[in-house]
């Protein structure tokens, strides 16, 4: 194995001094309690190491291991309902309240196998082999896979029963006559791609319950969706939820430089919360993955990545992925960190010039996808991003716009009147909203699109007449432009406030929100209607329906249904009592 | 073969250059481990090896360099990062910025000495914060809960009665249950004037808590460099009172703004490119290595919870001091100073305030079942209010609607009679009894947030059963 001797060291950064050949991102460990690295400069007998941990009390002459691979974490059976730190390595095990730096070894766990093959069968990269699960008669499983670099002739296949997750159960014969030995779970470099067959168009839409996301900015299965907000706007709330109700099969959760009680949450909640499709606690399906701001910053530059490996590994599963990473903002000021320490020239906001092809490289890893085992995979992800000052128009914000397809911008003005989720409905956009509007169609909601188009311009139009009103005052707009601003208000309060702490609404199904749209509209449509015929739109706004409408996303469950439907005599009933004494609205 | 630890090295200065003193390495020397640097003078000066290699270190020095000489200078190595030697003795006492006795009395009798950098807290290991803490202060127990082991920082404006809140709550912080488990106060003075470090001390000992408080103060007069060092060393002693004493501590410090401007200069003299109006890059990580030391630990009795104020530059919330302190802590408590001119006091501005931990702390089983609704709907309703205000600059009050004017006027309650406490600290019952009286000033239909069973409930009844 390479070995190096420290020559100089300040901060996370040494240089030492070796004849062996380190290559760039080589994972090493220096001194003598092996702190993590990686090695970011060759020059001549000299490398320069980029500490993950913190390297007090190394001294010159310290030796520096090198690990012979880049950074690489291990994939396998053990990740599901777990946590880690940036750069894999399992946040549990007994009496560690506080974390220190160096070698922490958890001891590999043991999963029961299944086999899939028998000798003789020829397995590509990524083909499954055998399925793991945490006890011989549980109903969930996971595939194990050969990695995507290993092919050959199954020769040995381990029978059924217990096996360490790291022990070798399969071995192959290679195209050269090679052996290949195999685990339940195998390493990969974490800021190498993992194939896939072919990528795949964007269809189906990843539903993620809240409806102004379903409804008005929808993001596909493998689609790529940024959040930004300044502080307080609700970003973490909203992955969290998101990472809560959304039809994925697996959520990678990253938590990238933000709070370490935020991380301890999501561990305290949703072991507790039910997966409302499977019935079993919310966190089997979880990967949590933290580092939390106090941890060291170059972990966190590795952590996306980490994050992201995990989501493809599940992906070539043939499973639907999500990865939330809260927040993208501290991992690219962590680039700028390193960037800076290497003396590199500073760009815009001193982020180093190639900020923008690592965003692109990351944002790209999401796709849906022909694994190389010829499944259908997805990996979709979302990521916060936190603009200094709220300011928009800064280079993570401009350059992560540049490579998603859903921008969804929180604004703190709806945030502070607690108007949640705080998204901003004229500043958001999806472009994934076209392609989608056909499974709308298809799930019987062939309005969706219409309803859709009608909700946007109607908001539109409220930002326009209330400018007009504060020069002129409401009483000013004629009725057809007060009836606009009362609709707009009810679209607001009876269809995209959501509150993600309510248990009746936290979660809407396709179907709720469908018939939620419906009832909007048709209340626009007999507003429109009585106002066209004279009637005052003082006289609608006193309708005790518009209140039931104000509040039916937490007043409604979602299998009262008959509820909405007597919600609808309402309505009808009230309209048709306003033109009743003065009769002077036709009937529709 | 070099030498360990503990022993001196003279003559060995190469170049000071502001803080920082250059050094031949004579001895085995780890980086970040702690010195001390001795000038002719006699003074001591702490300080920590910045960096290392073969024959140099750099060693930054946390007090100020002035009167040192290249010869004659000693420095000796301590063998280990900076620590604070610690015990209960360390309540009562008041001390420096880094650690040594103020106050004329005995030193502190040490049952241990710890790292003043603290170790990472395992987020698996950290315990939800979700035991309400009741500050007698409206705005604060009704609209934006303090729980214990959280981080609320107060975003004020020079001038403003920040000392004064942060007195208020530290005197008055209990929890409901009436519970008496043992407390204490770590006040950390960060660049600040000597009266009123001296102001503090008073009202701390009026109120009388001095005797389980520790005061660090770092004064106006003191080198910047050490006030860097001065939120740590009172972070260890609250760490050592909460999870070796079991003590439920409550640290203020003020002011971080001081800190920061701290920060830029130190990070200026080490030549680093600067990040946003002159701060360092990395001042995010560094403002989070300090803000994330409060919290709770599974299995341990005490708790850290954090009230650190900071001054706003120009009032302006997005300057990076408030903007990268609101991103990592858990919520802010906003001083408005135009609340402040009309005489209120606390001058809070509600809007901008937050507490993101509140929502564990309150409702059913932790305060009152109505809690979460009534701050839901008042902040709703606040919120609407400041909009008509705006319309009603433009239009005038004639101009409004009569609903409208029903908002304006529950704003000027809102602030008069919720906001403003002329008669002292509230109980949470006397505060939300406050709340909901106001909620009755307008039109039931305007109260989307309040389901009819709240308000058939809470809203239509008078206050009598809270
Ligand atoms: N969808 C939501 N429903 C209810 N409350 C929310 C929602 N989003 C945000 N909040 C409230 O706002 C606070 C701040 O949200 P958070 O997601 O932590 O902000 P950010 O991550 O943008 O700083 C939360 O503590 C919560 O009280
Ligand atoms: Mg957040």
């Amino acid at each position: 194995m390479n070995e190096a001797a420290i020559r100089w060291i300040s901060g996370p950064v040494l240089r030492a001094v070796t004849r062996d050949p380190f290559r760039i991102h080589e994972a090493v460990q220096v001194g003598p309690k092996g702190v993590l690295g990686e090695v970011i400069r060759l020059n001549g007998e000299e490398i320069t190491v980029q500490l993950f941990e913190d390297g007090t009390g190394l001294k010159p002459g310290d030796p520096v291991h090198g690990q012979a691979a880049p950074l690489s974490v291990r994939l396998g059976p053990g990740l599901l309902g777990n946590i880690f730190d940036g750069l894999l390595r399992s946040l549990g095990g007994e009496g560690r309240d506080f974390l220190l730096p160096g070698r922490f070894v958890l001891p590999a766990g043991r999963f029961h196998l299944t086999p899939l093959v028998a000798p003789g069968r020829i397995l590509k990269g990524g083909d499954p082999f055998a399925e793991a699960r945490h006890h011989p008669d549980a109903h969930t499983f996971q595939l194990c896979l050969v990695p995507p670099d290993r092919a050959g002739e199954v020769v040995t296949m381990a029978s059924r029963g217990e096996y360490a997750d790291d022990e070798t159960v399969l071995t192959l014969r290679d195209g050269q006559g090679r052996s290949v030995e195999v685990a339940m779970s195998h390493a990969w470099p974490v800021r190498t791609p993992r194939p896939v067959a072919r990528r795949l168009p964007a269809d189906p839409p990843l539903l993620t319950g809240q409806r102004i996301l379903d409804c008005l900015f929808p993001v596909a299965r493998g689609g790529k969706a940024m959040v930004p907000g300044g502080f307080g706007t609700g970003k973490t709330v909203l992955l969290e939820t998101i990472a809560k109700w959304c039809d994925a099969e697996v959520i990678v959760y990253l938590g990238c430089g933000e709070r370490g009680n935020e991380m301890a949450g999501v561990l305290d909640e949703f072991p507790r919360l039910e997966d409302p499709k499977t019935g079993r606690p919310l966190m089997e399906r979880m990967v949590v993955i933290a580092n939390t701001s106090n941890m060291p910053v170059a972990a966190r530059e590795a952590s996306v990545y980490t994050g992201i490996t995990v989501a493809e590994y599940f992906r070539d599963q043939g499973l639907r992925v999500a990865l939330m990473a809260d927040s993208t903002s501290r991992w690219a000021e962590a680039l700028r960190e390193v960037s800076g320490r290497l003396g590199e020239l500073p760009g815009e906001g001193g982020y180093p010039a190639y900020l923008s092809t690592r965003l692109a490289e990351f944002y790209e890893r999401a796709a849906r996808v022909t694994t190389l085992a010829g499944k259908n995979g997805s990996l979709t992800v979302m990521g916060a991003v936190s603009p200094p000052s709220s300011d928009f128009s800064e280079p993570v914000t401009i350059h992560t716009k540049r490579y998603v397809r859903n921008f969804w911008a929180l604004d703190r003005k709806r945030a502070q009147a607690r108007f949640y989720p705080a998204i901003d409905p004229i500043a958001s956009y999806s472009e994934d909203a076209d392609v989608l509007a056909l499974w709308w169609s298809k799930q019987g909601a062939p309005a969706w699109t219409e309803q859709r188009r009608r909700f946007l311009t109607l908001l539109e139009e409220q930002i326009r007449l209330e400018r007009m009103a504060r020069i002129l005052g409401k009483d000013a707009l004629p009725p057809g432009q007060q009836l606009t601003l009362l609709c707009a208000e009810l679209v607001n309060d009876g269809f995209l406030r959501q509150s993600a702490f309510s248990v009746k609404d936290r979660y809407a199904s396709p179907r709720k929100q469908t018939r939620m749209m419906g009832l909007l509209t048709r209340f626009m449509d007999r507003a429109e209607a009585a106002v066209n015929a004279g009637i005052a739109v003082e006289r609608i706004a006193a309708l005790p329906v518009l209140r039931r409408l104000q509040r039916m996303g937490e007043d409604i469950a979602e299998e009262e249904y008959d509820r909405f439907d007597a919600l609808e005599q309402m309505l009808e009933a009230d309209f048709g009592a306003l033109s009743g004494p003065s009769g002077e609205e036709k009937p529709s | 073969m070099t030498v360990q630890a503990d022993l001196f090295c003279a003559d060995a200065v190469t170049r000071i250059e502001g803080p920082l003193v250059f050094a031949q390495r004579r001895v085995e020397v780890g980086l970040n481990e702690a010195v001390e640097v001795i000038g002719t003078d006699g003074r001591v000066r702490l300080g920590r090896v910045a960096a290392v290699d073969e024959t140099y270190m750099t060693i930054e020095t946390l007090e100020s360099t002035s009167g040192l000489t290249l010869a004659g200078t000693r420095i000796r190595f301590v063998g280990e990062p900076v620590t604070f030697a610690l015990g209960p003795g360390i309540l009562g006492r008041v001390f420096d910025g880094v650690g040594r006795v103020l106050d004329g009395g005995p030193p502190v009798a040490a049952k241990m000495r710890v790292s003043i950098d603290g170790a990472i807290i395992n987020p698996m290991r950290r315990a939800k914060p979700e035991d309400f803490i009741e500050t007698g202060i409206s705005a604060i127990d009704t609209l934006d809960s303090l729980v214990r082991g959280q981080k609320l920082p107060i975003f004020s404006g020079g001038g403003l009665p920040h000392n004064r809140l942060a007195v208020d709550i530290a005197l008055h912080a209990r929890l409901r249950s009436g519970e008496s488990e043992p407390f204490a106060i770590v006040f950390a003075g960060i660049g600040v004037p000597y009266d009123q470090a001296e102001a503090f001390r008073k009202s701390l000992e009026t109120g009388g808590a001095l005797g389980h408080t520790a005061l660090f103060l770092n004064l106006a007069s003191d080198s910047s460099a050490q006030r860097l060092l001065t939120p740590r060393f009172a972070l260890t002693a609250a760490e050592y009172l909460a999870y070796v004493e079991g003590r439920h501590v409550l640290v203020i410090i003020t002011d971080m703004t001081n800190y920061c401007e701290a920060l830029r200069e130190v990070s200026a003299s080490h030549g680093e490119i600067p990040s946003r109006k002159g701060y360092p890059g990395y001042m995010y990580s560094d403002l989070a290595t300090l803000y994330e030391r409060a919290g709770r630990i599974l299995g341990r009795p005490g708790s850290v919870t954090q009230i650190p104020i900071l001054t706003m530059p120009a009032d302006d919330i997005t300057h990076p001091i408030p903007d990268l302190t609101g991103y990592i802590t858990e919520g802010q408590i906003t001083l408005d100073r135009k609340l402040d001119r009309a005489g209120v006091y606390p001058p809070i501005g509600v809007l901008p305030s937050l507490s993101r931990l509140m929502k564990d702390g309150i409702g059913e089983g932790f305060t009152h079942p109505d809690h979460p609704a009534l701050a839901n709907q008042l902040y709703a309703a606040y919120a609407r209010t400041m909009g008509v205000r705006l319309l009603a600059g433009v239009v005038g009050a004639e101009g409004l609607t009569p609903t409208d004017r029903l908002f304006l006027e529950f704003g000027k309650q809102f602030e008069s009679r919720f906001v403003a406490q002329p008669e002292g600290s509230r109980t949470l019952e006397e505060s939300m009894a406050v709340g909901w009286e106001l909620l009755r000033g307008l039109p039931e239909t305007e109260l989307a947030r309040l389901s009819d069973e709240q308000i058939k409930r809470y809203l239509r009844k008078p206050a009598a059963d809270g």
